[in-house]
């Protein structure tokens, strides 16, 4: 357990570092504007503590936060996706998986729910994001346009990294 | 109450998914406008830290850009610096600017060739006729005299350096009393001359300065050649011996000036016909 505290660390750090050093420079076109660092919450166990499931996805997105300067947006949006984790967990894998105490990884759900998983995730993230970003629904299109660019950019990358980082 | 309580218990996931959402949107609403003033000022300490780091990490990456452009710039910096240190050169402060003054036109100069051990001493610059150079003009610097051009070819022109015996004597002048002399090299060292012909009932002290004058033609009025260290009366004569610390350091001579009197040649006839009649 404590193990695996010092390994989820690591990677929120990592995770945190890479989304505003290297993805947040990443804007093609001005639309697409990957956001990879959710892939700290998917990869949370399935039986983690709600109050640790919410607080976690809480200050992961107040880090990020602090250093786009948007106050808020990604916090918002990472206790909403921490909020919908289980329900979205349950909806692509079975409880035997769920109660084993396994991490929603590509291995554990197999890559077809996994894919599922994540796009349902950074679905909902994204969409709460770039609203909350625009606050407004008045360039609605424009903003739907960069929600799913972006999406469909976070999902591939997400996607690659179980690939390349997690094979094993 | 208690049944509160448990009601808040059992759904405490989503009581707290309500408190963080609220949190989050307040602050999406409130702060956003003032993000940069007033969000987390001392936790930027820590962002802008390690943004600074990766900066400074990033700027290995572009080296050969920056690199690049750093030279550019300093390529036209530089041409820009020459420029205005020759227009520096051309109207030193203390060259006066009245109608009666002599034409002079100025001509800038890369020193190619310099000595200052010998008794003679030349001095070698890269333009000649065809830039308008001609025997008898003048060599100066923003720092004071240089000497006097003596033989022009096409492109290059030599010249006695002030440190040359052969140079008959400048006409020099002190300002503090408009005395004037003639300025000789004694030959011994490259920053001091000697300023013969001043007579010995003149106030001199230590730390005049002495200019060139008007009498040669060759030089501007009040071009700087050096302050006066040491003086004395020379034995049966009627004249001081003074020592000139020279102005110029000919032992960094880069660019100079030549200068041209446009009326010499008039000034020169009109002073052969004094010596005809």
């Amino acid at each position: 357990m404590i193990k695996d505290f010092g390994k989820y660390i690591i990677m929120f750090v990592v995770l945190v570092l890479v989304q505003v050093l290297i993805l947040n420079n990443i804007q093609f076109s001005g639309f697409i504007n990957p956001y990879v660092y959710i892939l700290f919450i998917l990869l949370l166990p399935f039986t983690i503590p709600g109050y640790l499931l919410l607080g976690l996805s809480f200050i992961l997105g107040l880090s990020i936060d602090m250093f786009n300067n948007t106050p808020g947006i990604h916090a918002g949006a990472t206790v909403l996706l921490g909020f919908m984790r289980p329900g979205i967990a349950r909806l692509v894998s079975s409880r035997e998986i769920i109660e084993k105490g396994n991490t929603p990884n590509m291995t554990q759900l197999g890559f077809a729910s996994f894919l599922k998983y994540v796009v349902i995730s950074v679905l909902v993230h994204h969409l709460f994001l770039f609203y909350a970003e625009a606050f407004s629904f008045r360039d609605f299109f424009e903003t739907f346009l960069r929600f799913i660019l972006s999406s469909i950019f976070s999902i591939v990358i997400i996607l690659a990294s179980q690939f390349i980082v997690f094979k094993n | 109450m208690r049944s509160l309580f448990r009601f808040l218990l059992r759904n405490y996931f989503l009581m707290m998914f309500l408190a963080l959402e609220t949190i989050s949107l307040v602050m999406i609403v409130n702060l956003n406008n003032y993000q940069r003033v007033n969000f987390f000022n001392s936790s930027n300490d820590l962002t802008g830290a390690i943004n600074e780091k990766y900066s400074s990490f990033d700027d290995y990456f572009t080296l050969g850009r920056t690199n690049a452009r750093l030279a550019a710039d300093n390529a036209s910096l530089r041409k820009q610096l020459q420029l205005m240190m020759l227009q520096q050169e051309k109207y030193p402060k203390t060259r006066p600017d009245t109608v009666d003054a002599p034409a002079y036109v100025f001509t800038s100069a890369k020193v190619i060739s310099n000595s200052t051990n010998k008794q003679f001493n030349y001095i070698t610059l890269n333009k000649g006729s065809r830039q308008g150079i001609k025997p008898d003009m003048g060599i100066i610097n923003s720092e004071g005299v240089v000497g006097v051009i003596t033989n022009v070819s096409a492109n290059y022109s030599t010249g006695l350096s002030l440190l040359n015996k052969r140079l008959m004597g400048i006409s020099a002048k002190i300002t503090r009393n408009n005395y004037s002399g003639a300025l000789v090299w004694d030959g011994e060292h490259f920053n001091t001359a000697d300023l013969k012909e001043i007579p010995f009932n003149v106030m001199v002290n230590v730390g005049d300065s002495v200019v060139t004058s008007s009498n040669s033609g060759i030089f501007p009025e009040g071009i700087m050649i050096g302050k006066i260290t040491k003086y004395d009366v020379e034995s049966g004569t009627n004249f001081f011996n003074i020592k000139v610390e020279l102005s110029t350091n000919f032992k960094t001579l880069k660019y100079v000036e030549v200068v041209q009197n446009t009326k010499h040649a008039e000034l020169k006839k009109l002073e052969l016909n004094n010596v005809g009649e």
